[in-house]
């Protein structure tokens, strides 16, 4: 296919129908979508989104939440906070909603083969990290450790609570869960994400890091990582910008020299970390 | 059996201190225990030590007027809990409630400050060490703090 050819594929949404809507919290829900001609699709590379169209309502980037070896279906998890992803979350099984994607670069899995992965996430961050854990879990000799640092705001924001303790179950793996605020009923972590890291076990030398989240929570991050013994070349960051067109025409998303949407919304944090601390960028 | 003196000297907080620091620590350590629900101090208590946690889970509370206190941080194995022994007016500023059965080593605060003031070196170690703790403790509420203030 032509240059030209895969960008107008790119733009044009194919009709998904939703499958089911799951509540994972009081406002943020996962939708569960398949072609609606029944065919197969292309399947996706963890990290990467989706642009999801509710038909006279508005286009949204999400992302892609689900499992990667499960095709034909895509997961995307949706926090309700403005009129599209309102309309979006209220789809009822049998609705059709536009696709278009998967599209970005998403997480490094292939190179974090045979390394431990370090996932770390805040609040709806752990969406896109999702897909990394199925893969990991999946093929489980071919990483080392997994271990996955998840903070929320409370105990009622925690997003996949029963894949959580599941995940913790399995071999090689530590899920370390906190709260920013909680009430006198939890009984886990209250903290910040950045305090779980006296709890985990680290090798710093063999771990690649992937961490999605809030950005002020990315900066105060990878500081942590960085003081832990990572190198900065094991760390990588999914970045959020105002998406519109999703392959590099509009400028919307622009982050610095980078266009989030096709040179992202994963980036080696060495590539991007001058252009976080800039001012209001 | 372990003694008193090579738990405290293995503990990252005193790594690098020199023994005869060590055994001027151990003259004011002891072992404690507390059950889940109770609490080691309350906010405004007078404040006379710290507490190094060798298992367990404690959370620390804010007294919040007209609902059930908020838990502003939790704190295990390996932590440091407390330091308001270290500063006058030496009053605790949270409740420390016990989530899980905690054992601890407990330091005495007046002893502790009573061989400081004979001991400045001493004293500057451990302020050394605490500078840390507060730090890293300060950090993290301006993160919770702005992570706050960027909320939808």
């Amino acid at each position: 296919m032509s240059t030209a050819a895969a960008t107008l594929d790119a733009m044009v949404p194919r009709a998904y129908r939703v499958q089911a809507v799951g509540r994972e919290t009081s406002d943020t829900f996962t939708l569960t979508l398949r072609p609606e001609d029944g065919g197969e699709d292309g399947g996706f590379q963890p990290g990467q989104f989706s642009m999801l169209w509710v038909f006279g309502v508005g286009e949204l980037p999400i992302s892609i939440s689900g499992d990667p070896a499960a095709r034909g279906r895509l997961d995307h998890t949706v926090r309700s906070v403005g009129p599209a992803t309102h309309a979006l979350v209220n789809r009822r099984a049998g609705e059709v909603v536009g696709v278009r994607g998967p599209l970005g670069l998403g997480w490094p899995v292939e190179a974090a083969r045979g390394r431990d992965v370090v996932l770390v996430a805040g609040g709806i961050g752990l969406a896109p990290l999702r897909p990394v854990i199925y893969e990991v879990l999946r093929h489980r000799d071919r990483y080392g450790r997994l271990v996955v640092l998840y903070g929320a705001r409370s105990p009622r924001d925690l997003l996949y609570r029963k894949e959580l303790a599941a995940w913790a179950r399995q071999r090689d793996t530590q899920i370390l869960v906190t709260v920013d605020y909680g009430g006198l009923n939890w009984r886990g972590h209250v903290g910040v994400v950045t305090t779980l890291f006296r709890y985990a076990r680290l090798q710093p030398a063999r771990s690649l890091a992937m961490v999605c989240g809030p950005e002020v929570m990315m900066r105060f991050v990878t500081r942590e990582l960085e003081h832990q013994g990572l190198a900065r070349e094991d760390v990588y960051l999914s970045m959020e910008r105002n998406m519109k067109c999703a392959v590099g025409f509009c400028g919307h998303c622009q982050f610095g020299p980078f266009f989030v949407c096709k040179d992202g919304p994963v980036f080696p944090y060495q590539r991007i970390r001058a252009w976080l601390d800039k001012h209001e960028l | 059996m372990e003694t008193l003196e090579r738990v405290i000297a293995e503990h990252p907080f005193f790594a690098g201190l020199e023994s005869y620091y060590l055994g001027l620590l151990v003259g004011c350590a002891s072992n404690v225990r507390f059950a889940a629900g109770t609490y080691i101090f309350r906010e405004g208590g007078e404040a006379n030590a710290f507490y190094l946690i060798r298992a367990g889970k404690v959370a620390l509370e804010v007294f919040a007027p007209q609902r059930k206190p908020i838990i502003v941080s939790t704190m295990g194995e390996g932590e440091i809990l407390g330091w308001s022994w270290l500063l006058p007016p030496y009053h605790w500023r949270f409740h420390a409630r016990v989530v899980e059965g905690t054992r601890a080593f407990a330091l005495d605060g007046k002893c502790l400050r009573q061989k400081c003031d004979q001991n400045h070196d001493l004293g500057y170690e451990l302020l050394k060490r605490f500078a840390q703790v507060i730090e890293r403790q300060l950090v993290a509420a301006h993160y919770q703090l702005v992570d706050l203030a960027a909320q939808p």
